[in-house]
């Protein structure tokens, strides 16, 4: 009895000692993460909390006002209206249609067995570029007189608009440029489908379920978490969407392409208003999580895990 | 019939998606008489290299490149480093808040760096480090969310039997994860090093809003301030876009076998 214990004691001091240090190497391991967090990531995001309480200049004085750059950004900016307006239309075209045609384009991609390589290079090439390359590109594209774009109609009988300097079309070539870099979105897709096992559709098709069918019933479902991811990362994206409209009209014609992202750097890096655009940037911070769960939640009625597909196959085979 | 319908829509799109690229090639090369002409030239009379050397003259371009260099070659080592550390530690130790801490990881993906612009450019000013290329490396030695996410999925699907025959042999968790799991990662590596190359050399919010100084400027801020300064001079903005777009392209075709099949493996092993 006294034997056991006495040899059972200084095991588990050991072994206690060897978790604590083996918890220590894993702690030293993910460090560099839990130190850049800190300084990087949660330090700047109370910071700026801190900030859009305050009246907060770059350098000088700052105050605690509460609420107040709040409430004034709310009833008394119509800029801010304004360019949360222009934002939301953006994305309510852009998010769509990227996805859209992301998931036809690796849809054909995924058909086509001659030349895939190229093709798929071909669709992904423009997303390898810098935004600032992206500008200048375009620009070129959308010039009234000399530009590619307005040549092309001109084929099909279209006096080509003004489309920098036109406010309706403004947004719609920073959407058509924007989209030009897909090419993500697509190569996700893409491995979506790749990753869709055969069998399914072989199935379906012995028991005669046509192709329209297959779409419906297997090839959306199965993309499902795919699909939702790219909705998510194209909803954040649109939201964060500057540097095209910053380098390519400026905000303008008219204030037409004045993005929320925008509103948020002038008031920060332009009228020195730390706080202000402080409180403009945890507004755009809340309205992209309220809606990113939005479509989280409302996914879980067309999301199909593969974890559930895999217990229902165990299901069929026992 | 369905086949010559889906590759004749492929050929024709992909062609759409790579018109820009050749026109602003062309635009780069031609004679300042085939700019303007109308009907557009698209296969100029002559091919005038020498706009790209006139063009790198017209700024300090050099400088700039050294720049976007120093920076996209010290943060890619930091983000090679940081990131697979980090990975090894959440993909083969247990620890006390692993999962929470490692939800808490994919969380801040979700961030938008608009947040955290503002006050990570008064944190800079504090350190004084505004004007130096330092907010641009130094974070980079921090470990990215994604990458980390990516790299742990590489190295769980390598059998743990392997890391306890090395332990057997008296090599401690360092070496572990020095002389096992970083050669055995190089294809994720590769893909983790491109992506940051890419971000790093593309990126422009961060250069625009962290140097002012021209000594300090990065390529894609020299652009598009040269662009802002001589709009009409669409030959040498052409230029300079070609240049900036060539390293980027050129990885992304030394490393497209590991982009594509990364893509496809750290989705399917998700």
């Amino acid at each position: 009895m006294d034997m056991s214990q006495a040899t059972t004691a200084p095991l588990t001091a050991e072994k206690r000692q060897s978790a604590f240090s083996r918890h220590l190497t894993a702690y030293l391991f993910i460090s560099p993460w839990i130190l850049g967090f800190v300084f990087f990531t949660l330090g700047p995001l109370l910071f700026s909390l801190t900030m859009s309480f305050h009246d907060w200049p770059v350098v000088g004085e700052r105050t605690f006002v509460g609420f107040d750059n709040y409430r004034t950004m709310l009833f008394d900016d119509p800029q801010f209206w304004e360019s949360l307006w222009i934002t939301a239309k953006f994305a309510a075209i852009y998010v769509p249609f990227n996805i859209v045609m992301s998931f036809f384009i690796a849809l054909m991609l995924h058909h086509a067995n001659a030349w895939s390589g190229f093709f798929r290079t071909a669709f992904y090439l423009p997303s390898v570029i810098s935004g600032v390359a992206l500008v200048t590109i375009w620009s070129w594209i959308y010039s009234r007189e000399y530009g590619l774009l307005n040549f092309m109609l001109s084929f099909v009988g279209i006096d080509g608009p003004n489309w920098l300097g036109d406010p309706g079309l403004a947004i719609v070539a920073i959407i058509i440029a924007s989209l030009w870099g897909f090419g993500g979105t697509m190569l996700i897709l893409l491995t979506g489908l790749k990753a869709i096992p055969k069998e399914l559709y072989e199935a379906a098709t012995v028991s005669g379920v046509p192709g329209w069918a297959q779409m419906l019933f297997i090839t959306l479902p199965m993309l499902g978490p795919m699909l939702l991811f790219t909705f998510i990362t194209s909803i954040i994206a649109a939201f964060q969407q500057l540097t095209i409209a910053l380098l390519m009209t400026k905000g303008g014609p008219l204030g037409s392409t004045y993005f929320f992202a925008m509103y948020i750097y002038d008031n920060a890096f332009k009228y020195f208003d730390m706080g202000y655009a402080a409180a403009g940037s945890w507004v755009m911070f809340l309205i992209v999580l309220v809606l990113s769960m939005l479509v989280m939640r409302w996914s879980s009625a067309w999301v199909y895990y593969e974890g559930e597909v895999r217990e229902k196959g165990g299901d069929r085979n026992a | 019939m369905r086949k010559t319908l889906l590759y004749s829509a492929l050929i024709l799109l992909s062609a759409l998606f790579i018109a820009p690229f050749y026109w602003t090639f062309m635009t780069a090369i031609k004679s300042q008489a085939d700019l303007y002409s109308f009907p557009p030239v698209f296969w100029p009379s002559e091919w005038h290299w020498e706009n790209f050397s006139i063009a790198w003259n017209k700024q300090p371009f050099g400088t700039y490149l050294t720049n976007s260099l120093i920076v996209v070659v010290l943060s890619t080592i930091g983000q090679l480093l940081s990131s697979s550390l980090v990975a090894y530690g959440f993909a083969r130790f247990r620890f006390p808040g692993r999962d929470a801490i490692f939800i808490l990881l994919l969380a801040t993906m979700m961030i938008p760096w608009d947040v955290k612009m503002i006050p990570l450019y008064m944190e800079f000013n504090l350190l004084g480090w505004i004007n130096t290329l330092k907010p641009l490396i130094v974070p980079s030695y921090f470990a990215d969310a994604f990458f980390v996410f990516l790299l742990r999925q590489y190295i769980m699907t390598v059998p743990v039997e392997i890391d306890e025959a090395a332990r057997m042999d008296g090599a401690n968790a360092f070496d572990i994860y020095w002389r096992i799991h970083l050669p055995l990662m190089m294809p994720a590596l590769v893909l983790v090093g491109t992506f940051h190359f890419m971000n790093a050399w593309n990126d422009y919010l961060g250069p625009l809003i962290f140097l002012n100084d021209q000594s300090t400027y990065t390529l894609t801020l020299g652009l598009s301030m040269f662009k802002g300064l001589h709009e009409v001079d669409v030959t040498s903005i052409a230029a300079i876009t070609v240049i900036l777009c060539l390293p980027p392209l050129a990885l992304f075709f030394l490393a497209q076998r590991y982009i594509m099949d990364g893509a496809v493996g750290s989705s399917v092993k998700g």
